[in-house]
């Protein structure tokens, strides 16, 4: 027997859904205004405030660093997250029973606790320079993802294949890259994916660590607001829903959207 | 899948090589960089935040003395608690019921509503938070949609207050509530619901006995995860609650980088991470023991 969903509960969730995707068309309607002041519906259409974006050189620098920053910490955190990850599914026995739990503090521990305590102890304490405290910073904030992700992957690989080829004379490294990883590859690209987007979108962390001169999209975008109300900030929104949709294409693309659900 | 060949004639070096490194150590030296990155990156700054507070001359426990006998500090906390708890509480009815209507729509439609939760979910904190503020500002579509019709006289201000954050936060978390309820409302098979009711349970009672103690584990993790996520928040209440609604986030900010008061500002660290690590080892045991599988 198949019960039907109660139209009630449908119309609620319709509405749930105009709730969730209704804000972000608001944001698309204020970029596309012409006026110098934050309306919807838009009064007259105009692109002038997506030119505006680049002519402001904070935007065009802090994009940059973004990036920069999203791709270099998310790469230091996969080139010392996937050994490990590796260790813990290979050599569960060897290994502590607590190791795994040490990769779960980044999450456990409050961001904006880190990124203060990264402020103080190492930006000011130790007088590292802005770039490389924010790059820590962002690197320790994806670790779990790329640790658990590939983990998670490795837990269900055959490790008797890698067996195979070393015990046929392969050396261990070889096997690593050309049994191992080719196996694993979903999972090291979605946790690229993941560590990417939650580093681009940072703010509790980023908030504490940027300076005089360097600074991530998301805090230029916060000082911007603080001082002018106008309808850049609905384009560089617009921008970052951009890089949204790229992700989302990028997952679809590689490895499908029903990954997300599970 | 690749597997190479058998280098011929380097058996015998290989398997020297292997029986050189036990794997103990082999497992250590792999996993040390990533243990000693988070050893010191994040343990002893936040250890030293931590010690910062009970050092202090006036005694070990002056920081909390004086944060808990501080009636604004009182009231900071209290408001966030309040707001993370709402928060928490209309999450997670709203996201189990349209989780439930995605879980139970057809192939097509229900990835579609998948990628329109994603959407916002994968979207920059800041910018859903910009949205609530050209919603609800003072010409804000919701002033200007109600002054043209007539409702009221001159604008409401709904900017900083806590209904704001609020809002805000909803939107925030709901895409998170719905994904983490899908997952675990599609992993509930539909003979045990059909099994209850050909067995002369009704609907309700099938829901009650059946669906709900299945899905109280992943309610109460997303659950976790929202109270969580409000509490510690920083970029929504700044945006949206701005210095007259402070909370626990943008008062630690506030403390370190305005004021330059670092022993509050690690006393505010300290209480968030206590809480937030409470909440999670209660309610982690808590779902381990209501889970009908493992309980």
């Amino acid at each position: 027997m198949m019960s039907r969903t109660h139209p009630l509960l449908v119309a609620f969730a319709g509405l749930t859904f105009i709730f969730l995707i209704g804000p972000l068309i608001i944001i698309i309607g204020t970029a596309l205004s012409d006026t110098t002041f934050l309306t919807f519906p838009p009064q007259g259409l105009s692109l002038r405030w997506f030119e505006n974006i680049f002519e402001i050189s904070a935007f065009r620098t802090t994009m940059v660093t973004s990036f920069m920053l999203a791709v270099g910490g998310t790469a230091l955190s996969l080139l010392i997250g996937v050994p490990a990850a590796y260790a813990m599914a290979r050599y569960r026995v060897e290994l502590p029973k607590f190791l795994p739990n040490v990769f779960v503090l980044p999450i456990l521990v409050p961001e904006i606790v880190l990124g203060f305590s990264l402020m103080k102890s190492v930006a000011t304490g130790l007088g590292f320079p802005i770039f490389t405290s924010l790059l820590i910073g962002h690197a320790l904030l994806v670790l779990p993802y790329c640790v658990r992700v590939v983990g998670a992957s490795l837990n269900s690989f055959d490790f008797s294949i890698e067996e195979a080829a070393v015990s046929l004379g392969c050396p261990r490294w070889k096997s690593f890259f050309t049994v191992v990883l080719p196996n694993v590859r979903a999972g090291v690209i979605a946790a690229f994916i993941l560590a990417f987007i939650t580093s681009i979108n940072d703010v509790s962390i980023s908030i504490f660590l940027t300076g005089p001169g360097i600074s991530t999209l998301p805090i230029q975008l916060l000082a911007h607001m603080e001082q002018f109300f106008d309808p850049t900030i609905a384009a560089v929104s617009v921008l970052l829903m951009g890089v949204t949709v790229a992700v989302m294409a990028v997952v679809e693309w590689t490895l499908g959207l029903t990954f997300l659900t599970k | 899948m690749p597997v190479p060949a058998p280098p011929t004639g380097r058996r015998g070096k290989n398997k020297r090589l292997r029986d050189r490194m036990n794997p103990r150590l082999f497992a250590w030296v792999l996993a040390i960089p990533a243990t000693l990155f988070v050893a010191l990156g994040l343990g002893l700054p936040v250890l030293s935040t931590f010690a910062t507070t009970i050092g202090e001359a006036a005694g070990p426990l002056q920081p909390y003395i004086a944060f808990f006998t501080s009636g604004f500090r009182r009231t900071v906390l209290w408001r966030t608690m309040e707001v993370s708890l709402i928060t928490t509480a209309i999450s997670v009815v709203v996201g189990f019921a349209t989780a439930w209507v995605v879980a139970r729509a057809p192939g097509r439609i229900k990835s579609l509503l998948i990628i329109a939760a994603v959407f916002p979910l994968l979207t920059s904190v800041v910018v859903r938070s910009f949205a609530w503020m050209v919603i609800l500002g003072k010409n804000g579509i919701v002033n200007t949609a109600l002054l043209g019709l007539g409702f009221i006289g001159e604008p409401l201000s709904m900017l900083y207050t806590e209904g704001a954050v609020i809002v805000a936060m909803v939107y925030l978390f709901v895409p998170l509530m719905i994904l983490t309820l899908v997952g675990v409302l599609e992993g509930i098979p539909r003979d045990l619901t059909d099994a209850a009711t050909s067995l002369g349970a009704t609907p309700a009672a099938a829901f009650r006995q059946v669906v709900l103690p299945m899905a109280v584990p992943g309610l109460i993790v997303g659950a976790v995860l929202v109270f969580t996520g409000s509490f510690t928040s920083y970029a929504t209440p700044q945006l949206l609650g701005g210095e007259r609604q402070m909370m626990m986030g943008t008062f630690l900010y506030q403390r370190a980088m305005v004021t330059f008061d670092w022993v509050g500002a690690s006393t505010i660290a300290a209480v968030m991470t206590i809480v937030t690590l409470a909440t999670v080892l209660v309610m982690s045991r808590l779902a381990r023991k209501l889970n009908p599988v493992t309980g």
